[in-house]
């Protein structure tokens, strides 16, 4: 978030970024302080409120079914980024560089980035199904592997995490795509020179260029993982029974469901700061280990 | 080691509408050092890369020591190759930069070493050999780079393509003797690709010069300076160019503005070709001479006017027009002449030669008494 930096002298600079400011607050600051409101009162009704101080804070971080989705989430982040990171760079690397195919290969590539969220989730929850579902169908069927993500914890869990992979491992090859085609020629040329195998030319020329691009698609993933919601929400709803509530489904049950703003905001808070910190733990490692 | 032959060889970029490298014969004898010389965008790089096989020739094949390698790739040709801008492994020390190609064609671990540090020692890279390859500065980048090129024991030749032009002035001098020596030392085959002619006159055994994808003359320093067979190598070798003054044949001599420059003697090739054996055809021609070797004098000779005079310090450089045509002269520092003053130009036979369609046909000869008018 770009805030006005202290270091700066000159008065003007401040009118600069007044716009920055105006509109950061309206639409970040100002909503956030409305939950650090929550997140200290108890709430029996619009005019009646108790200063609480960080009960919530405690209570949030105590509940066993906050944990519970707490571990859950990361496990999926950390499933997310382990195959969608070396799948997408795997497909950027076996894209045409050049000729005709290079379009075919990017609008099919980009294909699944074109869907909405809630599109997606309908999609899935109906090709996963076994009885109607095509996907679904041919694995309990044809596969005979005994497979119900309405039923099964296993199977809800791994529908999920295709159902990300086939949605989000495009993003994570164009990125790579780019990065590589901005690769001038003569390494190419060079690595054949020296008679590097296609494994050596990958990891020495092309995986330490595409640094760059790696750290945004690795810092997008996880984010946009970690706050999943809507795909689970449609396909599963968070079961079966809390076999994939992740945090966000967890929080907005809290707060919408059963109407607990002061825990949820409490919650919510915590969730903002890990994100925060997590992504700035992965941007600081990946940028460091470059140098 | 082995000889390079390129028959017939050339390349197309776009489908055979120009021609970056037109049929061009030529062999490399293995153990030289040739320089490569030409202009910008003649054809020098793309003559390389199909002899490192980056790219596969329109037309023609490649040969090493007569076995047909035209279809193999690049490394199935044990060819190391240096770029005109640093290619580094980046995220690798020097140390493994130069180990590099060695480690991709297995060899043993104590001969790698033994290779890296012989190649670090030459060039100077000791210093740095531990230190991550893209934190040096460009030169030494390079630097690093021709040590890739130099690692391989075994390889067919060494090319270089403009490798110094990056690298400072002061350190490219040391390098190109550094060059020179290991060549000495090591027999490679080296083919060194340079627009700069300096370079190219003192680091070869052998120059070839090209222009216009084509390969116009090849030869050692001294033979491409005395005696250059196409007007290109006249103008491109020496500073200044060659003069190249507009004259015409008539009746076995040459002549300029009025006056008699010489005796027309076909080149022993041209001689050959033509039926009575003796004289050149009648005709336009130019004559092409060295301003080192114009004389400036009295009559008789050429009449000219001096049009300025550049003092050099070493030495000056005389310019005069003949008719409306430049010539320079290199003379002694000091000399006498000024703008205006009238003087003779005398062309000294064997340094003066006869070029048509800018290919040289014969030489200027000394007048014999028949000849004068
Ligand atoms: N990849 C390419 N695609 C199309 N045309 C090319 C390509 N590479 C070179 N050319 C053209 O072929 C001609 C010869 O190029 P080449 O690179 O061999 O010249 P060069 O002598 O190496 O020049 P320089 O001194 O600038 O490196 C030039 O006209 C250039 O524009
Ligand atoms: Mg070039």
């Amino acid at each position: 978030m770009t805030r006005p930096d202290p270091r700066r002298r000159a008065n003007r600079a401040w009118l600069l970024v007044l716009p920055v400011v105006v509109s950061v607050a309206f639409t970040a600051v100002i909503p956030l302080m409305t939950v650090v409101n929550f997140s200290v009162q108890d709430v029996f009704s619009p005019t009646d409120r108790v200063f609480v101080g960080l009960d919530w804070f405690y209570e949030a971080v105590r509940r066993p079914e906050n944990r519970e989705a707490f571990v859950r989430t990361l496990l999926f982040s950390a499933q997310v980024l382990l195959v969608e990171i070396p799948l997408g760079v795997a497909i950027a690397v076996a894209m045409p560089r050049r000729g005709v195919w290079v379009s075919v290969a990017l609008v099919l590539v980009a294909l699944p980035l074109l869907i909405p969220w809630n599109v997606v989730g309908t999609i899935w929850q109906i090709f996963a199904r076994p009885d109607i579902g095509l996907g679904g169908w041919t694995v309990a069927n044809l596969l005979g592997v005994d497979y119900n993500y309405t039923l099964d914890s296993t199977d809800a869990w791994i529908t999920i995490l295709v159902m990300d992979v086939w949605h989000w491992t495009p993003l994570v090859a164009l990125l790579a795509y780019a990065g590589l085609r901005s690769i001038p020629q003569p390494y190419f040329q060079a690595a054949q020179i020296d008679g590097a195998s296609a494994w050596a030319t990958f990891r020495h020329i092309q995986l330490p260029r595409l640094r760059g691009v790696l750290t945004i698609a690795i810092l997008l993933r996880f984010m946009d993982s970690f706050m999943i919601y809507t795909e689970p929400f449609v396909v599963t709803g968070g079961g079966p029974g809390n076999a994939t509530t992740f945090l966000s489904i967890l929080l907005s049950k809290m707060a919408v469901g059963q109407f607990d703003v002061g825990p949820a905001g409490a919650f919510s808070l915590i969730y903002f700061l890990v994100v925060q910190i997590l992504c700035y733990v992965f941007f600081t490692a990946l940028t460091r280990s470059g140098r | 080691m082995a000889d390079i032959r390129l028959e017939g060889v050339a390349h197309s970029y776009d489908g055979g509408r120009t021609w970056a490298l037109r049929p061009t014969t030529w062999t490399w004898r293995s153990g030289r050092a040739y320089a490569l010389l030409g202009p910008s965008g003649c054809g020098k790089t793309t003559l390389l890369n199909i002899i490192s096989g980056l790219l596969t020739p329109t037309e023609g094949r490649v040969l090493f020591d007569g076995r047909d390698v035209t279809g193999v790739p690049t490394a199935g040709r044990d060819i190391a190759q240096v770029f005109q801008f640093p290619v580094l492994y980046e995220e690798m020390s020097v140390y493994d930069n130069l180990a590099f190609p060695l480690r991709n064609r297995r060899r043993p671990k104590q001969e790698i070493d033994r290779r890296v540090r012989e190649v670090s020692r030459l060039l100077g890279l000791d210093p740095v050999l531990g230190r991550r390859s893209r934190r040096l500065d460009p030169g030494r980048q390079q630097i690093v780079c021709l040590g890739r090129g130099l690692v391989r024991h075994e390889v067919a030749a060494v090319l270089l393509d403009e490798p110094l032009t990056v690298v400072d002035p002061a350190l490219k001098w040391t390098l190109r003797s550094k060059l020179k020596e290991i060549h000495r030392d090591t027999g490679h085959t080296l083919i060194y690709v340079t627009h700069d002619q300096t370079e190219a006159l003192t680091f070869a055994d052998e120059v070839v010069v090209v222009n216009e994808g084509a390969i116009v003359q090849a030869g050692e320093p001294a033979e491409l300076f005395l005696s250059p067979a196409h007007e290109f190598v006249g103008h491109f070798i020496g500073s200044p160019g060659m003069n190249m003054l507009p004259a015409e044949i008539a009746g076995g001599v040459v002549r300029v503005a009025g006056a008699d420059a010489g005796a027309a003697l076909p080149d022993t090739a041209a001689q050959a070709a033509l039926a009575d054996g003796e004289k050149l055809p009648p005709g336009p021609v130019r004559i092409g001479v060295r301003p080192e070797f114009v004389e400036l004098g009295a009559a008789p000779g050429v009449p000219a006017r001096v049009s300025g005079v550049d003092r050099m310090g070493a030495y000056d450089l005389v310019h005069a027009l003949v008719g409306e045509h430049p010539v320079v002269a290199r003379t002694e520092a000091g000399t006498a002449y000024e703008p205006g003053a009238a003087v003779c130009l005398r062309f000294p036979p064997e340094r003066a030669f006869l070029f048509r369609d800018q290919v040289r046909c014969g030489s200027l000869g000394p007048l014999t008494g028949k000849g004068a008018a």
